[in-house]
């Protein structure tokens, strides 16, 4: 069984378009949003797709919200899972493809990289200034080498499902399953993926508040 | 007697009156009563006999007993500051804890 988990927060205006992109693949089982006490409508609009929605009584941040999405997986002998993000940045026909590939190369992981083809219209700063920067801290944190850092799409499979344990809650998880992947010798792989830019994302306060993260939480 | 004495004496019993409340309502363990007593009836000791800090403090080789009592509390505001952090960061770890497991609970109810 394929799942798609979504971890959502205040993301009413584009959870429907994201959900019915993913309606469309025939590679996917379930999909599954983990809204994360969002003060919008996100829960009505994801129900209104008849996905199956849960829901974080308090907000707890996304790493939280994918944690309990991949454990919510598990109990439903997902056989695979895959990461989305909300806010229709990602791009639903990438799915089936990384799919195969996992499959066809027996790998644990699949990580999403906006880097692998031109696809991507990235904003300059983001482009040259601020994901170099994170690409660096993230080999200092984990040792591991990618092309991308802080790609919200994610496959994984059942060894990593249930080696993996997320416990930063907050942005920080990129970092720690990178850190989990190597720790519990993973095979991994990263594909190429469209990152759609509506808005800018994490900036450099982002950026800061996963530093401070990583540093204090470890 | 120095009025910032007289001031800080006042501050060191509403302090410990504090404390003894704490105590009677469960808020504070035992050993939490006796050391935060302890440690205001010692500043209070500091602050009625300044020059009480002067041995201890040529005894580690500081100059004035003053810079002692400030490099001691630095000291050990940092490290409150340090468990204070610890703390913090378990009971997020344990809300988060709590709130998922409602959240999966809520969707096996669901799924029966």
């Amino acid at each position: 069984m394929n799942i798609v988990v979504i971890p959502a927060y205040n993301e009413e205006k584009k959870i429907g378009r994201t959900l019915s992109g993913l309606l469309k693949l025939d590679c996917i089982d379930k999909i599954v949003v983990v809204d994360d006490s969002s003060i919008d409508n996100t829960i009505g609009e994801a129900k209104k797709y008849g996905v199956m929605v849960l829901k974080h009584s308090v907000n707890r941040g996304q790493g939280a919200a994918l944690q309990t999405g991949h454990e919510y997986a598990v109990f439903s002998r997902a056989d695979v899972v895959i990461d989305f993000d909300a806010d229709d940045q990602n791009n639903a026909q990438d799915i089936c493809r990384a799919l195969e590939v996992l499959q066809k190369e027996k790998l644990d992981i699949l990580f999403g990289s906006r880097f692998l083809d031109n696809r991507s219209q990235i904003p300059w700063s983001k482009k040259h200034i601020i994901l170099p920067v994170s690409r660096v801290i993230n080999y200092i944190f984990t040792g591991v080498k990618l092309t991308d850092a802080h790609n919200g799409f994610r496959v994984m499979g059942k060894k990593a499902l249930e080696k993996i344990c997320i416990s930063q809650d907050r942005m920080a998880h990129n970092t720690e399953i990178l850190q989990q992947t190597k720790k519990f010798g993973l095979s991994f792989k990263e594909i190429p993926v469209e990152v759609k830019y509506h808005r800018f994302g994490q900036g450099i306060k982002g950026g800061m508040e996963i530093i401070k993260d990583l540093l204090i939480k470890r | 007697m120095l009025y910032i004495q007289s001031i800080l004496l006042i501050f060191f019993v509403f302090a410990i009156i504090k404390v003894i409340m704490r105590f009677r309502v469960g808020d504070l363990r035992l050993s939490g009563l006796v050391l935060w007593i302890l440690f205001w009836v010692l500043g209070g000791v500091i602050v009625i006999l300044p020059d009480s800090t002067f041995y201890f403090a040529k005894l580690l080789g500081i100059g004035r007993g003053a810079d002692l009592v400030v490099y001691v509390s630095v000291i050990l505001l940092f490290f409150i500051i340090f468990k204070l952090m610890v703390r913090i960061e378990k009971m997020e770890k344990n809300i988060t804890k709590i709130v998922r497991k409602e959240t999966l609970d809520n969707a096996v109810k669901r799924e029966k």
